[in-house]
């Protein structure tokens, strides 16, 4: 099951925060963050590809994005 | 459409154009070291406004009213608009005053304090430490679950409340017309000698506050976030554009003759190494308790963000506090009364971010 992150409404650099720290905790896999600004969606993918990880897939959805990010074992 | 301004060259350009304008901007009028200085700025539409009658600091800057319409545009062009409250106001509002009187205790928000090491003002290396120290402080409680909770969507004109304000602001300004010589014309105040009376034409200084507004609401230019990113995530995006803001400024500066070295005698500042070290402290940490510098909080209101409106409104009320009791440090130095206010607000901060927290 995918790992989803509500980060919606959260300001700078909550977004991010959460997204490192489940990065921490799951190693790789799959991990779907949901935010609300267009600069959470830009923080959270520049800061997840510096972890090495890929940006599968951004999805824009009612007030806001969710962006899907993957590493495979 | 990818966001050009957000990649990593278009954050350096953002900061090279605001240190190229910011050095121009003095050349035209504005006070020296002073181009583009946030807090200063916002303090001297608090005494234009008669809310402190510190008579030398007493302009209702365009720079700021550009800066926020600027970031409206910009928003509403790419569809960033997005109105949202809620996220801890009275909190944002007490970060806001301290913020406001940490940085007058060393005159000037971080912008100036780029812009003051770029003019050879060596006094700001202690300012940029103080920061940086501050915002360390800041990135400790964000590791430790600091959250001021999420904000909630809110209906579009409460978005355009902070706008219309400084739409409004201009219009007083048409209206009330700097007269040579007199100290107010009016409802509004204008100093007649000091920094205050120190600036660029009032066209010139919209344009180029528009315009650094648009730039900034797209490329997310924050001082405060360049150094937190680098302590927390060790990221350098951010940090890249206040490198080119620096460099730019300075070597502008040195073109046009505005680079004067050394510790005494500079422009609107103190040596009092340890305050100028402590006042930005202070505001480093308020700065990162808020999420923003006082620049990248006028990026936000204008891009709807109405808490990012109350930490300026709440800065308004710090610069008034500071003049008004005497907090804010002049060219003989830091006051015995700011150095109290310093403590208070210190513990403020700490309070603050002690008890501000998510279970993690």
């Amino acid at each position: 099951m995918d790992n989803i992150i509500n980060a919606r409404g959260l300001s700078c650099p909550q977004p991010v925060i959460m997204t490192v720290n489940e990065i921490k905790k799951v190693k790789n896999g799959t991990i779907v963050i949901m935010v609300d600004t267009d600069t959470a969606k830009e923080n959270v993918s520049r800061a997840s590809k510096a972890q090495g990880w890929e940006i599968a897939n951004v999805e824009p959805e009612e007030d806001g994005y969710r962006v899907t990010i993957t590493k495979e074992d | 459409m990818k966001n050009l301004l957000a990649t990593k060259w278009g954050i350096i350009v953002v900061g090279i154009v605001i240190g190229v304008i910011a050095s121009l901007l003095q050349l035209w009028g504005n006070p020296a070291n002073m181009g583009i200085c946030v807090a200063c700025f916002v303090r001297d539409i608090t005494g234009a406004l008669g809310l402190h009658r510190a008579p030398v600091v007493q302009y209702l800057r365009p720079e700021i009213i550009g800066f926020v319409l600027g970031s409206f545009g910009a928003a509403y062009l790419f569809r960033e608009f997005k109105p949202r409250v809620g996220s801890a106001p009275l909190v944002r509002f007490i970060l806001g005053v301290f913020a406001m009187i940490g940085a007058l205790m060393f005159l000037g928000c971080p912008w100036r304090a780029l812009l003051r090491l770029a003019g050879g003002d060596w006094n700001a290396i202690l300012g940029l430490l103080g920061l940086a120290f501050g915002i360390w402080i800041g990135t400790r409680f964000l590791k430790s679950g600091y959250n001021l909770g999420a904000t909630h969507k809110t209906h579009t004109s409460v978005g355009w409340i902070f706008p219309v304000i400084m739409a409004g602001f201009l219009v007083l300004m048409l209206f009330n017309p700097k007269i040579a010589g007199e100290p107010q014309s009016g409802i509004l105040f204008y100093s007649v000698e000091g920094p205050g009376s120190m600036h660029a034409p009032l066209i010139v200084s919209l344009f180029f506050g528009l315009v650094i507004g648009f730039l900034a609401q797209k490329s997310r230019f924050c001082t405060m976030g360049a150094i937190r990113d680098l302590i927390l995530f060790k990221q350098t995006h951010l940090f890249s554009g206040i490198v080119g803001l620096a460099i730019a400024a300075f070597v502008t500066n040195l073109l046009v003759n505005q680079f004067n070295p050394g510790f005494a005698g500079q422009p609107v500042a103190h040596s009092m190494h340890f305050w100028n070290f402590a006042g930005m402290t202070l505001a480093g940490l308020a700065f990162a308790l808020a999420g923003g510098c006082p620049g990248r909080q006028l990026f936000l209101s204008g891009e709807g963000d109405g808490d990012a409106a109350i930490f300026v409104i709440g800065m308004v009320a710090g610069a008034a506090f500071a003049h008004n009791f005497g907090l804010a440090s002049s060219p003989a130095g830091a006051t015995p009364a700011g150095m109290v206010a310093f403590v208070i607000g210190l513990a403020a901060c700490l309070l603050i971010g002690f008890t501000m927290r998510d279970k993690i």
